[in-house]
């Protein structure tokens, strides 16, 4: 499923810091986490995650480090602030928000879910 | 056996990815670090799960997005990066850096070299302040000879020149400082304010054979010593301004405590500071080559139709109101400058042009420039040469005219294959061998002026 560029990018702060506080990790891990967390829905283009780290990291969010690998390469590993956690509670608000708002709506009114439910009057 | 080939192979595809991302100046080499361990675990994970190293591999790129895109995303994040920082201190590590220390301790001692040079007369009584007229004339005639053998020195220690050369070199500056010293120039003597003005055009271009290492038959390297000579002086004028904004703030701070230092300022900082930014500014211009874009080139292309424009205005109203040039003693002077303007123009619109590119408007303002001046300073020799008996022939003017006589040759040879490359039946390369080949003129015509004037005019 593709999913609009714009929610990716608004999404994608949220769910680095929150993946971030469930511990220290790197990018690849990261990217690793968001299919499995999304089941392989939320496909991110791999290279965009390093500029957003950057950002966050430049923003004080997250502490950058060097570190090195199982096989004993140089690895950038990521980990999340005071700072960053604040900025997660904030993210943590507004999507519920959102989250709640979407959900009441669904309730009251009909939209076929994926291209697989036709609408009858076009079933034939 | 099959798999460490397959490995290899994989280890050399990175390696050429690798290289690709780091002609992005937007990424740099930490990121491109991070990028290739994502990479690799990609590839990793991608094996793991039966696909071969080949095909892990392109997936994994794949996967990475589009190398541009991606870069322009770290391009909104670090934009600082597409501003080219010409960062002194910064040097790659080990051996690199240990040449980069040694190079700087080199300029320094000779910057501080120059700056002490300038002093060491004074040792010997002679003023540079003083009041008297022959120490002042002394300074002017010989202030080229304070820096430009260390600035030589430079270039031989960097280019490693033959001994040969090196003799060579060492020999004009013993023949330049022995002219400039020994001959006995009269009291407010002409010959002797224009041995000081030509000297330093005869010896720059001694400094340019150090700084092609010798090889001052290759006109590819003479270019490159047009280009470091443009760029110079553009730094110069840089550095002198900060050098202003210095000595402003000495003089209003030691005034503010009532304690005149015109003194320091005079004696020291000016004198000192200009030599000192000779060697300086050669280094930095040296150091930053690939660094930063040239600046003497985009001035030219700022200036040329503005120039031409004016030159153009300047001929039509000539002809318009029928007014000749108003004859009076400077006029060669100032023709020579509005000459030495339109070759430096075009020299260096000459030094940036790709040789393969096509005509373009810029080509055609500047063959436009280029006749103007042209046609301008062809009215006002007319104008001259039918008076000159008139004015006499003093030393002055004729260096003047020597002056316009070599400048002119070169422009009208210039317009000339110019405008055959105009109509497409000659290359621009033609242009360029033509003004690399006459660059040795002005060395020789500035050492006649500075050697043989005097004699010829008896040193009035």
């Amino acid at each position: 499923m593709d999913i609009n560029k714009d929610l990716v990018a608004a999404s994608a702060t949220p769910l680095v810091l929150a993946i971030l506080t469930e511990g220290d990790s790197y990018g690849y891990a990261i990217l690793k986490r968001v299919s499995e967390l999304s089941d392989g829905g939320l496909e991110w283009t791999d290279g965009m995650l390093y500029p957003v780290l950057h950002r966050l990291e430049r923003q004080g969010h997250i502490e950058g480090r060097w570190g090195s690998s199982e096989t004993g390469r140089r690895r950038k590993y990521y980990r999340i602030t005071g700072q960053g956690r604040e900025q997660l509670r904030e993210h943590r608000q507004q999507w519920q928000t959102v989250d709640s708002a979407l959900r009441n709506i669904w309730l009251s009114v009909w939209i076929p879910l994926g291209p697989a439910c036709k609408p009858v009057w076009q079933g034939g | 056996m099959a798999v460490s080939q397959s490995r290899d192979q994989l280890e050399e595809q990175i390696d050429q990815w690798r290289g690709y991302l780091r002609r992005h100046q937007a990424i740099s080499p930490a990121d491109v670090e991070e990028l290739e361990d994502h990479l690799r675990g990609q590839v990793a994970t991608l094996t793991g799960a039966g696909l071969s190293a080949d095909e892990a591999f392109l997936v994994a790129v794949k996967r990475l997005g589009a190398l541009d895109a991606i870069s322009n995303e770290f391009a909104r994040e670090h934009s600082e990066r597409l501003w080219k920082q010409l960062v002194v201190a910064q040097a790659p590590s080990g051996e690199a850096k240990r040449e980069y220390r040694k190079e700087f301790m080199v300029v320094l001692a000779l910057a501080v070299a120059a700056a002490l040079a300038v002093k060491v007369p004074e040792l010997f009584g002679v003023e540079l302040s003083g009041t008297d007229d022959r120490e002042t004339m002394f300074y002017v005639r010989n202030f080229s000879l304070f820096v430009l053998p260390l600035l030589t020195g430079y270039f031989v220690w960097k280019r490693g020149v033959t001994a040969r050369t090196w003799g060579w070199l060492a020999l004009l500056f013993v023949v330049a400082l022995v002219v400039a010293n020994i001959y006995p120039f009269q009291p407010d003597s002409d010959t002797a304010a224009l041995t000081a003005l030509h000297l330093p055009i005869a010896l720059w271009l001694v400094v340019g054979v150090a700084y092609v290492g010798g090889r001052w038959r290759d006109s590819g390297r003479r270019m490159d010593f047009v280009r470091f000579s443009g760029e110079l002086f553009i730094y110069y004028v840089l550095i002198a301004l900060g050098g202003g904004v210095l000595i402003g703030f000495t003089m209003g701070m030691f005034e503010a405590i009532g304690i005149d230092a015109e003194w320091m300022v005079e004696d020291w900082l000016v004198p000192c500071g200009a030599l000192g930014a000779v060697i300086i500014g050669s280094w930095l211009v040296e150091a930053k080559q690939s660094v930063i874009e040239n600046m003497a080139p985009v001035l030219t292309r700022l200036f040329t139709p503005l120039f031409a424009a004016t030159l153009l205005i300047f001929l039509a109203t000539m002809a318009w109101t029928g007014r000749g040039i108003d004859i009076e003693r400077n006029i060669l002077i100032a023709f020579d400058l509005l000459l030495v303007l339109v070759f430096g123009m075009l020299l260096y619109s000459v030094s940036a042009r790709d040789r393969e590119a096509p005509r373009d408007l810029g080509d055609l303002l500047l063959v436009v420039l280029v006749i103007c001046a042209l046609i301008t300073d062809g009215v006002a020799l007319a104008a001259i040469g039918a008076r000159i008996s008139e004015f006499g022939f003093t030393p002055n003017r004729v260096a003047a005219l020597g002056e316009n006589v070599v400048l002119l040759v070169n422009l009208a040879v210039s317009a000339g294959l110019y405008v055959r490359f105009m109509r497409g039946r000659g290359s621009f390369a033609a242009l360029e061998r033509w003004q690399m080949a006459y660059l040795p003129v002005y060395a020789v015509w500035a050492a006649v002026v500075v050697v043989l004037f005097p004699l010829i005019f008896g040193f009035a």
